[in-house]
């Protein structure tokens, strides 16, 4: 049995590390030279998060691991990230607009961090963090205006990202016994303080873009607890496949 | 040196935050990365290790996250380095209002200093960079973003 205060740390650093694992693959493949270099940048700053907090997660824990055990040693059911960045890139679009769904997210949630968190490394590195996800998160915006207010074939594929990707934004804000217990010690603040913000910030977006987020979806939830996509093993193949190799490897 | 910048030291950065002497009489060096995944911290830390036990075998470096480094700490000769060397410095602060509001910033070239300028990308050929052109003379050139 993992600490709650463990599990909150991972859970930061796995949003991080799995999204930037999948912009990565669009490294040499981007729709333009810019963008290529742009979603290629995002994903270095989300690498960045992701090794202050799976570096925090694993001192605090003790056990002589570190972030690359962590990264490298651990198996799908015990990633704790939303199911939301495991999802393949699909078209532009979809990589986009997932983005725009994260970012305004990530954003909400470094800043609460940053600004109220009782655990001054975890404040220190969410303050970084905010900094970068500005950047990311004006630019997916832009790109999601500019798509889905674009032709009438933008409009609808953006429309059409949107409606695949909307059910699986209600798995930021539910809360359990580890979101709980954490806000309610100060780490971390309580996910459903951040829905309504989330929400305005998304129908500010959306209203722009002249897009619609879809009245009634389901939701897709899981990833907290380990219970993920088939989609994540495949990822996780490619990104660990090296080190469980030649385990120790150094170049 | 900042090897992605290497005509400027990492003091005219504002990444080296201090040195002081932990409870073991150990130097220790504080650093502030500029950003989170930046590939060069690894290699300036290497690089001040080098560099200092040249002359002192006792010591450690130690990354320092809070607080976190801002674009506020390079300093006025650095940012004249820049301009020489076609990067436009970051301007203002970090707490520029116009960025806030979504505005865009008027970013002047560093080859003709013509403020008639537009960005290309928000993400440059470094984390810390974004794309820019000068729409009098041409040139593209990066800009050190405001963080």
């Amino acid at each position: 049995m993992e600490s709650h205060e463990h599990t909150g740390l991972l859970r930061l650093g796995d949003d991080a590390l799995i999204l930037a694992q999948r912009l990565g693959e669009w490294c040499g493949h981007g729709p333009a030279l810019e963008e290529d270099i742009a979603l290629s940048n995002i994903a270095l700053d989300l690498l960045g998060q992701a090794r202050a907090f799976l570096t925090l997660a694993a001192e605090r824990e003790g056990k002589g691991r570190d972030e690359d055990s962590l990264a490298y040693f651990r198996t799908d059911r015990e990633f704790t990230n939303a199911l939301l960045v495991e999802l393949p890139n699909g078209d532009f679009g979809d990589t986009i607009m997932r983005q725009c769904l994260f970012d305004q997210f990530a954003l909400l949630r470094y800043t609460a961090l940053s600004a109220q968190s009782i655990d001054m490394e975890v404040a220190a590195i969410a303050a970084k963090a905010v900094k970068e996800v500005r950047y990311h998160a004006e630019h997916s915006a832009q790109w999601v205006i500019r798509l889905g207010d674009g032709t009438e074939e933008s409009h609808q594929r953006i429309q059409n990202s949107l409606d695949r990707l909307w059910p699986y934004t209600a798995e930021f804000f539910i809360e359990d016994a580890v979101s709980e217990s954490l806000a309610a010690i100060g780490l971390m603040p309580l996910l459903q303080d951040l829905q309504g913000p989330w929400q305005e910030a998304m129908n500010r977006i959306l209203e722009e873009a002249t897009l619609v987020a879809p009245e009634k979806s389901g939701t897709q939830s899981g990833g907290r607890s380990g219970l993920h996509t088939e989609h994540l093993s495949f990822l996780l193949a490619e990104m660990q496949v090296l080190p469980r190799t030649y385990p120790g490897a150094q170049w | 040196m900042d090897p992605e910048l290497p005509f400027l030291t990492i003091t005219e950065l504002g990444m080296v935050r201090g040195c002081e002497f932990d409870e073991n009489d150990t130097a220790v060096i504080l650093l502030t990365p500029t950003y989170s995944g930046c590939p060069a911290t690894d290699a300036i830390q290497d690089d001040i290790r080098d560099a200092v036990s040249e002359f002192e075998s006792n010591f450690r470096v130690k990354l320092v996250h809070s607080p976190a480094w801002t674009t506020d700490w390079i300093n006025d000769a650095a940012r004249e380095k820049m301009r020489q060397h076609g990067i436009a410095p970051p301007d203002g602060n970090s707490a520029d209002k116009a960025f806030l509001l979504g505005k865009e910033r008027h970013i002047s070239c560093p080859r003709c200093r013509s403020a008639e300028t537009k960005m290309i990308s928000a993400f440059g050929s470094t984390a810390c960079k974004a794309h820019f052109q000068c729409e009098s003379c041409l040139e593209p050139f990066d800009h050190f973003k405001c963080i």
